[in-house]
């Protein structure tokens, strides 16, 4: 659909499919790396919200389709992150159970039931999210067509404000950063560790499952085996990027959405050399982060005490 | 370093060697209960995943016993199927190796998808540019090529380690994406043969250079390379003062540091051997199954080995066995699929069951007293 339209203009709508694709795709990264964030500010690690965000896409799919209604399927969406997240809180909660290696199990469980259930769901389509069309004032086609963003965009930006507030600024966000950076003294002021912990990595599962409907509701807007592409896996990456930080979250997204967006932008207008290699683009920009960001002279600013000790 | 550095740093390993097993003196019977807790706590959580699957298909309104059954016969069932699973076992023995030897430094390395592309990649390459040298020539050029490639790719993993302190999860597994994307750059460009349309493909390998399958059976040279890199490694890292260092990298990095281990070194060459095995199985693949690179090489052997590790506990040869089972379960997709009309993703929820409950048994070492022996 953008891209039929920026043909007829040109470079700039090589820009313009970029700053769409940003918003569009970058919806997705933004509310799991949420997830992400409360999760690591509270010590653990969960690399499974891959296989999270592909639950929350079929669950999403699924739902909105039996009950007619995408945000039902929204909800389920969120409830379905929460339960796998609630697996992953137990089984990471165990002693000697490294939280990686629980990622990656849950990881291969997660998308292995959303693709049994989402089987029947491949072929009909789902009543989608209504977009909320914000370029009215201009009368070019293309403009209005990258105006239209997703209202879990809204719902993710308005997260990340929230989560900066609720970090800095309520006796609950201060409690997850102790657990997170010292949970011996925390322990010590009678903050219950497990179930701070708990807390956090259901809440940031269930947002990694909004951000799966997303995928299915909105953008590219249909349950299929292949409909993510490692944002669940980027996140933690992005995190880092973001040194913990909800807000740099917010920016890290749009970039990263904006990067999956180069190839298919060029290809609209001609240019279709080196399109896989585009398609590599936003792992080779978290690659080059990761390298420019960590060192082994410094830990990393913003970084949780206890994140990956195992304590 | 100077005499006393070298001796202070041989007394400490000493030390370090006696601290890793503090037990094995003190009471006779340990050594086999440890032995008995390796054996029984897997096989237990291999058991307990079966069951659980036993109740997901029985709520899927398929019965257990039968599928169970239906799976044996599939896998294990007559020489044709048992052939079949042991073509499956092959390229999963190799790529499990990807994971299991980092691991014992401590390094989740779970690139082995992309190393295995760029393993296939390269053994492509380099069996198109001698396609005229004898066969033999050619295979080994293929293998060495495949194990370069998938060896440096795994060893840059570890070098963003030890060098930039970079994640080696994340980064691995980023490079499987990057890995992926520059094979299909490949077969969709430079390398695509013109012929091949509805998938883009690269020339294929000449009839001659491929691997030979063992006397009349179906199964291919793959499977020796698999069993032989796995008793290698399990030589290397269980009998060998290399493997040695390893472990203690493995149990302690500040105390190896300190005894004065070069762990960058070690490390580096453990993750170039663990690349050079999965970049071996993508050599299998092309050379042996597929003739040709394309986009059929990322067919999830790669994951599948990581799950082949952490069963086998990161053993070279528990992999071996871990590998024909898992080979068997992946042998019988089809007849889930035909039988019982149970989606094929039926084995993904079956392997993440699995994974599960072996990670949750991993929290059971040391809590069951028959293990302990009478003084513990």
């Amino acid at each position: 659909m953008i891209n039929s339209n920026t043909e007829s203009i040109g470079w700039w709508g090589v820009a313009l499919g970029i700053a769409a694709g940003a918003v569009r795709g970058g919806t997705p990264f933004l509310l799991v790396s949420l997830g992400e964030c409360l999760t690591e500010k509270s010590g653990k690690i969960n690399l499974g919200l891959e296989g999270t965000l592909l639950m929350g896409a079929m669950t999403a799919y699924a739902i909105s389709y039996k009950a007619g209604n995408p945000w039902a399927g929204v909800a389920a969406a969120a409830g379905a992150g929460a339960l796998l997240g609630a697996i992953h809180a137990l089984l990471v909660s165990r002693p000697k159970v490294n939280d990686i290696a629980a990622g990656i199990a849950m990881l291969i469980f997660g998308s292995g039931v959303a693709f049994y259930f989402g089987k029947p769901f491949i072929q009909p389509s789902a009543p989608q999210l209504a977009p909320i069309a914000l370029g009215s004032w201009s009368t070019s086609q293309p403009v209005q067509a990258a105006l239209k963003i997703s209202p879990l965009f809204f719902l993710g930006v308005s997260m990340a404000l929230f989560l900066n507030w609720f970090f800095r600024s309520t006796r609950w966000g201060m409690r997850v950063r102790a657990v997170g950076d010292a949970p011996a003294a925390a322990r010590a002021m009678g903050i219950s560790v497990g179930r701070t912990r708990f807390f956090s990595i259901v809440a940031g599962s269930a947002l990694a499952g909004i951000g799966g409907a997303h995928l299915s509701l909105f953008y590219p807007g249909a349950w299929t085996e292949a409909i993510s592409s490692g944002q669940g896996l980027m996140a933690v990456a992005l995190v880092i990027f973001a040194r913990w930080n909800p807000i740099h979250c917010l920016y890290a997204s749009l970039v990263f959405g904006g990067a999956q967006a180069v190839g298919p932008a060029l290809q609209a207008i001609g240019i279709s050399s080196g399109y896989y290699l585009w398609n590599a683009s936003p792992y080779i920009l978290t690659l080059l982060v990761m390298i420019l960001t960590c060192s082994p002279k410094r830990t990393l600013i913003g970084a949780p005490g206890a994140l990956g000790s195992g304590a | 370093m100077d005499a006393r550095h070298t001796e202070d740093a041989s007394k400490a390993l000493t030390v370090l060697a006696a601290a890793s097993s503090p037990r094995d003196t003190a009471a006779p019977g340990w050594a086999w209960r440890t032995a008995m807790e390796a054996v029984a706590i897997p096989v237990g959580a291999v058991v307990v995943s079966l069951v659980l699957f036993g109740v997901f298909c029985a709520t899927q309104g398929a019965n257990p016993l039968a599928v169970f059954q239906a799976i044996y016969k599939a896998a294990f069932g007559s020489w044709y199927s048992f052939q079949n699973t042991l073509v499956r076992a092959a390229p999963l023995m190799l790529t499990a190796l990807c994971t299991a030897l980092p691991a014992r430094l401590g390094l989740i390395v779970i690139g082995n998808e992309g190393a295995l592309v760029i393993g296939g990649v390269s053994a492509v390459a380099a069996g198109l540019a001698v396609a005229s040298a004898p066969p033999v020539v050619a295979m080994a050029a293929m293998a060495l090529a495949g194990m370069i490639g998938g060896g440096l790719w795994i060893a840059a993993v570890g070098w963003l380690h030890y060098r930039r302190t970079v994640n080696e999860t994340i980064s691995s597994l980023l490079m499987n994406y990057i890995a992926i994307a520059l094979l299909n750059h490949l077969v969709n460009g430079p390398m695509r043969d013109p012929s091949s349309l509805n998938k883009p493909s690269s020339f294929p390998i000449k009839e001659e250079n491929m691997l030979p399958t063992l006397g009349s059976s179906n199964i291919h040279f793959g499977l020796i390379f698999g069993i032989i890199a796995c008793l290698i490694v399990w030589i290397l890292m269980e009998h060998t003062t290399f493997g040695f260092k390893a472990r203690i990298i493995g149990g302690n990095i500040r105390a190896a540091r300190m005894a004065g281990l070069s762990v960058a070194t070690i490390g580096l060459v453990t993750c170039f051997l663990a690349g050079a095995s999965a970049g071996l199985a993508g050599m299998v693949e092309v050379a042996a199954v597929h003739g040709r690179a394309n986009e059929s090489l990322a067919a999830g052997y790669g994951y599948a080995g990581i799950l082949v590790a952490f069963v086998a506990r990161h053993r070279g040869l528990p992999v071996i066995l871990t590998a024909v089972l898992l080979g068997g379960i992946l042998a019988s997709g089809g007849i889930l699929q035909r039988q019982f009309k149970l989606p094929d993703a039926t084995i993904l929820v079956f392997q993440g069951l699995v994974f599960l409950v072996i990670l949750f048994s991993d929290s059971l070492y040391g809590k069951f007293k028959v293990f302990k022996g009478a003084q513990a």
